[in-house]
């Protein structure tokens, strides 16, 4: 089992209050940025991922976002590079690099193929589309979303792989000198896996490709029903899916009391959390849904249903509206945690809640998610109690589950029993309390 | 009063089955609808049917006429419409443009002026404004971006019959459709062609009117003056009180100014 840690980066000195007047993260003018602050916060990332290698994580796992005090990683890649030389063992696990957002797939082939070469092979690459709200930041055409991706992975997947020098001239980009000379190091390439949401789009195009798939704290049924649906196609392609094609993340907070803990987790839903408030128009801008996709919100949005809506259906209008929100919002807690949603405790009291989502997801891959304003020593020492208590017995559940990661079984490389394809996980052992919508 | 019927028809252009909503009689007008989709049965469509047959096509990729994705730019959906004007023998037509539509009339008139007989613009997107900038309409709502299309979105009876009312699911998907395909053409630069105040050389001889609300706030009156300074011996005609819709906010007005124009 391959055990990692990932933050957003947040910018928690931004006042909440800004966040929860447009219900966003994203569009918070960035007049609140400190550059100060900043510095000294990226920096504490930093030590932490390094603080996580000695610790002996398997994968320090990053994300990308722009325009938000939510993800300070508006550049991932620059934050890779940095660990690539600072740290010793673990892998550097990029989730993902927003490919359509990039104007320039051979550049971001160029850089990854660096940080492979300076951490001597332990870049892991990922993709994704990017939200919504990163088109808009980076300009990229969102109706050409898709098309962007297919293209810049297949670009990139060359530009590693083909004998240089050759021409690109595909729909959206256009080479006429593909050469880069410093490739990676892991041959043919570095492993790709695929975070995300569990859009069935993305799910059936990991099936396809082989690429471990990783899902996003996401509940628990809808997510396992989405690995079936991946294995269900790996069968259809010839192939049986096992833990090494999945991967989960989770909002996981340690401390040496519960209810330290659990102050630690409440804070997680800060300015919303990561998911409890989007505005349509900067999660859906024009043409990147599917069309499938836009049928399916279409009854949402005559009927605003959009997450945070069910607590207001319209931006704050005055101080007493906004904090009427905001204990609406905090109220949600409990909710979290019985849908395990967010796992927070002691070493002894997480282990066997961690066990259980093992148990029904049966991912070969698991990151934990600490995200949340905390004094920097309350977050070190979860990093601590996470590294040092939590992570051995994780590796042990893994043993006797018999969790395979992608560097212990090739992802795709199982052979089908009988030709047919045996699903994946322990839907039977969701218990009733942690069903989710 | 009953309304002129009007009835969808299909043609073939190129692989793409074409849908146009026709109706009324006499000369043909063609109708580019904007960049949210054909709203609807209009007043002043009603008024001009009486002497014209109205030919409004739905755009490719807006919902009834499937997307062409071989359609990436204005310039490509002006070859569209001039293929479909070609093989339908309509030239030299008469044309009508609505804000995105307006840039398409103007698109195809720099190409070739002498597939129109006449031309009419309407709050015409395609040009940079000289001052102040297009509303971008791919920062907002659909729902949004309409109310915000004209100065009064709660007290227009023309306006309320169209879009008043709940949003319905079936509403919601056509407005993502239209705002799909607008990207598709009109990301960056949004709405307009960086070259358009150069080539506007070509559409001298066409005579051409511009119809602009003077309050516009999606493609600002600074636009449609330097539409009529580029295109010689245009007329423009402005709408006091009026934002992007002088066909729903100026019925009245509109439907003169056209009249007198088309003849």
């Amino acid at each position: 089992m391959h055990v990692m840690f990932f933050t957003e980066r947040a910018y928690h000195a931004v006042p909440e209050d800004e966040v929860f007047k447009i219900r966003s993260f994203f569009g918070v003018p960035n007049k609140f940025f400190d550059a100060q602050k900043g510095s000294q916060l990226l920096n504490e990332y930093i030590d932490e991922k390094i603080m996580c290698d000695e610790l002996g994580f398997d994968g320090l796992m990053l994300n990308e976002h722009h325009g938000t005090p939510f993800c300070m990683g508006a550049v991932m890649d620059v934050e890779a590079a940095v660990l690539a030389r600072a740290t010793k063992r673990a892998k550097i696990v990029l989730l993902g690099n927003p490919i359509p957002t990039v104007a320039n797939p051979l550049r971001l082939a160029e850089e990854l193929a660096m940080i492979d070469m300076i951490s001597g092979g332990r870049l892991v690459p990922g993709w994704v589309r990017g939200a919504g709200s990163e088109q808009l930041a980076n300009n990229a055409n969102p109706a050409y979303n898709r098309e962007y991706f297919d293209e810049a992975h297949d670009l990139i997947l060359a530009a590693w792989t083909r004998p240089g020098p050759f021409r690109w001239e595909g729909k959206h980009f256009h080479y006429r000198f593909v050469n880069p000379w410093v490739l990676p190091l892991q041959k043919p390439h570095p492993p790709i896996w695929i975070p995300g949401l569990i859009s069935p789009e993305t799910v059936k195009w990991c099936a396809h490709h082989r690429y471990p798939y990783v899902a996003l704290a996401t509940l628990l049924k809808p997510t396992l029903e989405m690995f079936n649906m991946y294995a269900k196609i790996a069968g259809d392609l010839g192939y049986q899916a096992g833990p090494e094609n999945f991967g989960y993340l989770q909002p996981v907070f340690c401390a040496d009391t519960e209810e330290k803990a659990e102050e630690l987790g409440k804070n997680f839903l800060f300015g919303g959390g990561f998911s409890h408030f989007a505005r349509p128009e900067w999660m859906f801008p024009p043409g990147y849904n599917s069309k499938e996709a836009t049928r399916r919100l279409a009854s949402q949005a005559a009927n605003p249903n959009l997450p945070g809506h069910g607590l207001l259906d319209h931006d704050p209008e005055n101080d007493a509206e906004l904090q009427a929100l905001k204990k609406s919002l905090y109220g949600t807690y409990p909710e979290w945690l019985r849908q395990s949603q967010m796992i927070t405790g002691t070493p002894k009291t997480i282990v066997p809640k961690l066990r259980h989502v093992l148990e029904v997801l049966r991912p070969g891959i698991f990151s934990f998610w600490l995200d949340g304003p905390a004094p920097l020593k309350d977050r070190r020492r979860c990093v601590e109690l996470l590294g040092k208590e939590v992570l051995p017995a994780m590796h042990e559940i893994g043993k006797e589950l018999g969790l395979t990661d992608p560097f212990q079984v090739k992802p795709g490389s199982r052979q089908l029993s009988n030709g047919k394809a045996e699903a994946v996980g322990r839907a039977d052992l969701i218990a009733e309390s942690t069903i989710g919508a | 009063m009953a309304e002129t019927s009007h009835q969808e028809e299909t043609f073939r252009v190129g692989e793409t089955e074409l849908r146009v909503i026709k109706g009324g009689q006499g000369k043909p007008l063609l109708v580019f609808h904007g960049e949210l989709g054909f709203p609807g049965w209009l007043q002043w469509l009603e008024a001009l049917a009486k002497k014209r047959t109205l030919w409004i096509p739905l755009h490719p990729g807006f919902g009834k006429t499937p997307m062409a994705s071989w359609i990436m730019n204005m310039r490509d959906l002006g070859a569209f419409y001039a293929r479909f004007i070609r093989e339908q023998k309509l030239a030299p037509v008469d044309v009508i443009g609505f804000s995105l539509g307006g840039w398409l009339a103007a698109e195809m008139a720099v190409a070739n002026s002498g597939q129109f007989g006449k031309m009419v613009l309407v709050g015409a997107a395609g040009l940079k404004p000289p001052s102040g900038e297009i509303m971008d309409m791919f920062t907002m709502t659909a729902r949004g971006y309409l109310n915000a299309n004209v100065i009064d979105s709660r007290n227009n009876p023309e306006f309320a019959k169209l879009f008043g009312g709940e949003q319905t699911p079936e509403q919601f998907e056509a407005w993502e459709d239209a705002r799909a395909e607008t990207a598709r053409i009109a990301w960056a630069p949004y709405m307009y062609t960086q070259s358009m105040p150069e080539l506007l050389a070509n559409v001298a001889g066409l005579p051409t009117l511009i119809l602009w609300g003077k309050q516009d706030p999606v493609t600002p009156l600074s636009a449609g003056e330097l539409y009529h300074q580029k295109i010689a011996g245009s007329k423009l005609v402005t709408f006091d009180n009026c934002g992007h819709m002088p066909a729903v906010e100026k019925p009245a007005d509109f439907i003169k100014a056209i009249e007198s124009f088309l003849g």
